[in-house]
């Protein structure tokens, strides 16, 4: 499904390296973690994949079933079937949160050669998987995360991901703000969706979400690359130690 | 005071290219008035203090610059379909056959080119008096210049509810047609009226609309300007506010190489409002200057000022606005927002936001603002899969809501934008 090699990314701006050689392979069905330090270059990862401006790839690869992903524009990636669940989402005063919903599903549609979703059944899903996300109605009559608390804004990341069907879905620390309660909401969002052809690529920094969402493989990032990758029980011992007996491991 | 000599040479060549008009009735009597006003003035130049942002050599100008047509025919007119009553002016000749009968119940509709040569008429203590106020502390040649030389108008008396809106439509046809139209609305206590404008007009075109609401009454207004790129329009609305009324007014502009328009409205009963807003949309040789004072002479009124510019490609944008709260007027609530969004780097806002307060128990606020399109919400939202022209497009219409949302008719609203939409669609954005 989502291949990575050898990634090298800079700022566009400055003469900062912030990925040094990415590997990274994940699966049709697969559910891959990522963990790390704080700064370590995970989000950055994310961002990249999904194309955001102000990073330069100065070599590797990135592609999803083959294709290569950083040639296309962000749309045209998701389109392809990459999602991201942003680990700040972002607030857009103006555009209402059912018609970006809406905008969103039938440009998607649109660009795979698909029929527009009419907007009564388009209404009908939206608010049977508001539900489910325990979503009310206001908030989705609300402009876009605007006014949403934490863990609001990270729920409407999960709405958006299960109105969009992507295929290749990385959650950027969707944990993070939320209560035990929104997080088992979240999970249960993210566990309804796995499939044999959908894989998931969880950063977070709790064993708690993985309790929720049982991860195939986990990663540790450090410094910009992919320094460890074992089973779910390295998310466990990282809990109970940290990161320093696997940093100096790895020297 | 006598004007310097260039001024005054100015002021010559500028009449001396005005058609001759027959001297009868009250109007003969106000329009002398005018002139009077206008002779102590002169036209302006870029060193007056309201006129620093724009230039108005082209309106000065004796003769019309040459603009030509614009087909937009590749949409519907504005208020299509909407049960109205038309009145058409054709580079500002008013045409019988396009227009309907002017008879409408709650209304008297009267023609200024006919009604003016009577000895009296109720116009007399509307036409050329609320600009005649409106001159101090600012002077406004281009309106009594219009009402020195209107050669036709409206002059519309409302007694009642309305029973359909009055709708004004300016045509544009002849490449170097140079109208003046001056208009009045009274409404009594109570009465009720909307007013629809669209159109170019002319090649350029000068326009006064002066507007009495009375207690209690509402007067909404709605004008689109036409997409013409390269007509020049300088308006003029005056207006005067009694107790508890209401007059809303928006006003949207899609183009046009300059359009200066002036709002002065002055509330003189408690508890009136007034809402002015406006959308203004330019790409390269655009240049549109909105210019509004707001009098709060009264006790707890209302007013906002709602101005928002999307510019491109070298387009300008200018707003001055400025809320005068006058002693004794308390619990003034006063709100003015004008904002541009600024596509590139070529294009310009330019704004002078003011307040003056001599009221101690008042609430307001002003804002001016310009900025580029938010690049973390298009990334946002083209990660969700929307190109970025749409997402673009999505971004402005968001800039543009709060202007709007100043329209009470939710049809027309939408029309408004979905017509914004077409544009920015047709005239995709950089980047
Ligand atoms: N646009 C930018 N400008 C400057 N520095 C940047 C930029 N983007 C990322 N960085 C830097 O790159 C490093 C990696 O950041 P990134 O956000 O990817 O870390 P992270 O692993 O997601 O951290 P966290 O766990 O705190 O979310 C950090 O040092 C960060 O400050
Ligand atoms: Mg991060």
């Amino acid at each position: 499904m989502l291949e990575i090699n050898n990634l090298h990314v800079k700022l566009e701006e400055e003469d900062k390296v912030i990925l040094n050689g990415v590997d990274l392979k994940i699966g049709a069905g697969e559910v891959h973690a990522i963990m790390g330090p704080n700064g370590s270059g995970k989000s950055t990862l994310s961002y990249v994949l999904s194309g955001r401006d102000g990073y330069e790839v100065t070599e590797g690869s990135a592609t999803l079933d083959g294709q290569e992903l950083l040639e296309m524009e962000p749309e045209e990636r998701a389109a392809a079937g990459l999602f991201l669940a942003f680990q700040y989402p972002v607030e857009i005063p103006g555009v209402g949160n059912m018609t970006f919903l809406r905008t969103a599903v039938n440009a998607q549609r649109k660009a795979r050669g698909e029929e527009e979703l009419s907007a009564g059944d388009f209404l009908k899903v939206v608010r049977a998987k508001a539900k489910t996300l325990k979503i009310d109605a206001e908030m989705l009559k609300r402009p876009v995360n605007v006014g949403f608390s934490g863990g609001e804004k990270k729920r409407n990341e999960i709405l958006q991901m299960a109105m969009l069907e992507p295929r290749m879905c990385i959650l950027d620390e969707t944990d993070s703000g939320l209560d035990v309660d929104a997080m088992k909401l979240v999970a249960d969002g993210v566990n309804a969706l796995r499939s044999e052809g959908r894989s998931f690529l969880v950063i977070t920094h709790y064993q708690r979400l993985l309790d929720h969402i049982h991860p195939d493989v986990v990663h540790i990032m450090a410094a910009g690359r992919i320094v460890k990758t074992g089973g779910p029980e390295l998310a466990l011992e990282v809990e109970t130690n940290g990161y320093a007996d696997i940093l100096s491991e790895v020297g | 005071m006598a004007l310097p000599k260039a001024k005054e040479d100015a002021l010559q060549a500028r009449l001396a290219g005005l058609p001759a008009l027959s001297g009868k009735g009250w109007l003969a009597a106000a329009r002398g008035e005018a002139l009077a006003r206008l002779d102590a003035m002169g036209l302006p130049v870029r060193r007056d203090e309201y006129w620093r942002y724009t230039d108005p050599a082209s309106l000065n100008a004796p003769e019309a610059p040459v603009a030509h047509r614009f087909d937009a025919s590749d949409e519907a007119p504005p208020f299509d379909g909407m049960d109205r009553l038309k009145v058409v002016f054709v580079d500002g000749v008013f045409d019988p056959k396009a227009s309907d009968d002017l008879t409408l119940a709650g209304v008297t509709i009267e023609r200024l080119a006919e009604a003016g040569s009577k000895d009296i008429h109720w116009a007399q203590g509307t036409y050329g008096i609320l600009e005649a106020r409106g001159q101090t502390p600012v002077a406004r040649p281009f309106a009594a210049l219009n009402t020195a030389h209107a050669t036709d108008g409206v002059l519309i008396h409302v007694t009642a509810r309305a029973a359909k809106p009055v709708s004004l439509i300016y045509v544009h046809q002849s490449e170097t047609s140079d109208a003046i139209l001056h208009h009045c609305v009274k409404l009594d206590p109570g009465a009720e009226l909307t007013l629809l404008e669209n159109g170019p007009a002319a090649a350029r075109f000068s326009k006064v609309l002066e507007v009495e609401v009375a207690d209690g009454a509402r007067f909404h207004h709605i004008r689109l300007q036409g997409r013409d790129h390269e007509r020049r329009a300088v308006t003029h609305v005056f207006a005067r506010l009694g107790t508890r009324s209401e007059m809303r007014s928006f006003t949207l502009t899609a183009n046009g190489r300059l359009t200066r328009n002036e709002a002065v409205v002055e509330l003189t009963g408690t508890e009136g409002r007034a809402h002015l807003a406006g959308a203004a949309v330019g790409d390269g040789e655009f240049h549109h200057d909105d210019t509004v004072f707001i009098t709060h002479a009264a006790e707890a009124c209302e007013s906002r000022q709602v101005f928002k510019k999307v510019l491109m490609n070298g387009a300008t944008g200018v707003f001055q606005g400025k809320i005068l709260v006058k002693p004794g007027a308390q619990k003034t609530d006063g709100y003015q927002i004008s904002q541009s969004l600024l596509l590139d780097e070529d294009s310009q806002f330019l704004a002078k936001p003011e307040l003056e307060i001599y009221a101690d128990d008042v609430k307001c606020s002003h804002g001016s603002t310009s900025g580029a399109i938010d690049e973390t919400a298009l990334f946002y939202l083209q990660s969700r899969g929307l190109p970025r022209r749409t997402a673009q497009a999505l971004l402005v219409l968001a800039f543009l809501a709060e202007a709007i949302q100043e329209i009470a008719d939710e049809d027309i609203a939408e029309d408004i934008r979905a017509r914004l939409e077409r544009w920015l669609a047709r005239h995709g954005t950089k980047g």
